[in-house]
């Protein structure tokens, strides 16, 4: 079918999904109370904000990802290739794995992959 | 015989002949999106009730048996439950990402099907990039997680999306290279070609060790991208109640766990076309006579058989393995299978250089 099917697939999960929650609404019967909006933390009032800070670790981990999935990206025209190319693909892929590993052995050297 | 391509081959014919152009594209399309939802209701339906049955079976017990013949309609009962509850939204939440959030989550599952084919000569989209599609669009599953766990105002939700966020992006990086492994070897991005090349044995088989390696670490990395146990911590029910979707009820709640379920479908029938030939027979390089009966079973049997093996596999991981510390997961991937697939991958190029697989 072509590129036209992630349109029929867009506009099918848009349908469904909200025929999904319109079903739900007309079918169901709304209550309310002062309570009932509360965020569900064990029962207890809530103290403080819930947009906190995080552990920086996350930040780090979205980092070195960001290196790593470029390198995929570069990895999928090479891929294709790879076997026609023959030994030069071969070589070209070690250089690369070598680049990246220096970056990857620096990151683990100053213990971004380290949980805190 | 009957089959799939051919259903839909005399279909096209028909509406070409007795419609113009523009309107058999038209009703093609409603046919398309009908089937996709249809198949979608009853992959959630029938994966809800295999997961609880295999559970039950793994823990020697019954499992659902009382609605419907065996509990064959439980999944339905469940289904119409959660239509009729109130789908709330919390205070303080921000309204419009925490309804788009389940949406979302949706559009990226149901966008996931358009490349995979489920029989021979039967795909919405034959796509010459097909893996790089499938890997750009299951990456988006993060932006709905962590959409809806920011938008809930509530901590656990938050925690969770943020582990999962942390967990999906780092799996994603050795399911790709283990992906890219099959790419090397069939030199194609298309998913049909990739199953072409398997007509003389799948991969797994023709591939030696390093492929089996492969496909080992492809299972590890997509159990985890699809958050589920033993790396279900974006919703680990014992710290974090429910995780990203704490505040989620009713249908919204639905169409988040529908689509995980069907990522799971997916990333199987991914799993299963690289590796286990997709909706190929299980050959054995020249033995005719042999390959000719294995033609007999039709091809969207095995396509699904695979499939389903492979599911079972994931379901049957969650009762076997205790679930593991954030920090041990990123260990896990940063410190072991991301090395051990990028050294796989250079073992598989040598092998595909040199010819060492059949």
């Amino acid at each position: 079918m072509g590129a036209s099917s992630m349109i029929v697939l867009i506009i099918a999960a848009l349908t469904f999904s909200s025929i999904a929650m319109l079903v739900s609404k007309i079918v169901t019967k709304a209550t309310s109370n002062p309570q009932k909006g509360q965020p569900y933390e064990c029962g207890i009032p809530t103290r403080g904000k819930t947009w906190t800070q995080l552990n920086v670790g996350y930040y780090l981990f979205a980092l070195i990802f960001l290196i790593f999935d470029v390198e995929l990206v570069f990895l999928f025209p090479w891929a294709v290739v790879a076997k026609k190319v023959g030994w030069m693909a071969m070589v070209e892929i070690l250089i690369f794995f070598f680049i990246l590993m220096l970056g990857f052995l620096y990151a683990h050297k100053k213990g971004a992959l380290k949980w805190v | 015989m009957w089959s799939f391509s051919k259903i839909s081959n005399i279909l096209d014919s028909w509406l070409s002949e007795t419609f113009s152009p523009t309107w058999t594209m038209v009703i093609e399309m409603v046919i398309a999106g009908i089937c996709v939802i249809t198949l979608f209701a009853l992959l959630g339906l029938v994966l809800v009730l295999m997961e609880r049955r295999v559970a039950a079976w793994i823990q020697i017990r019954l499992g659902p048996n009382r609605v419907g013949p065996g509990g064959m309609l439980q999944s339905l009962a469940d289904t119409v439950k959660l239509l009729v509850k109130e789908g709330m939204t919390p205070d303080g939440a921000d309204k419009f990402l925490f309804n788009l959030a389940p949406i979302i989550a949706m559009m990226v599952a149901m966008l996931l099907m358009a490349p995979i084919a489920f029989a021979s000569n039967f795909q919405l989209w034959d796509l010459n990039i097909g893996v790089l599609y499938v890997t750009a669009i299951s990456s988006l599953m993060v932006i709905s997680i962590l959409m809806a766990g920011w938008a809930s105002n509530n901590k656990y939700s938050l925690m969770g999306a943020m582990r999962s966020g942390a967990q999906i992006v780092s799996y994603e990086l050795s399911a790709g290279l283990s992906i890219m492994a099959i790419v090397v070897l069939s030199s194609s991005l298309n998913l049909n070609d990739i199953i072409q090349s398997q007509a003389d044995g799948w991969w797994i088989f023709k591939g030696h060790i390093p492929v089996f390696i492969a496909f080992l670490i492809f299972i590890i990395a997509v159990t985890a991208e699809t958050n589920r146990a033993p790396f279900d911590l974006a919703e680990a029910e014992s710290e974090l109640t429910a995780g990203f979707h704490t505040e989620y009820s009713g249908m919204k709640f639905a169409l988040f766990f529908l689509a995980e379920y069907i990522n799971v479908f997916i990333v199987c029938a991914i799993g299963a076309t690289l590796f286990l030939g997709g909706w190929m027979p299980f050959h054995i390089g020249h033995w005719e006579a042999f390959n000719h009966v294995m033609d007999f079973i039709p091809s969207s049997i095995w396509f699904f058989g695979k499939t389903f093996f492979l599911i079972f596999l994931i379901m049957w991981f969650r009762w076997t393995f205790p679930r593991l510390r954030i920090d041990q997961l990123l260990d896990l991937e940063w410190k072991y299978l991301l090395p051990i697939s990028m050294f796989n991958l250079l073992l598989v190029t040598l092998m595909a250089i040199l010819g060492w697989h059949f």
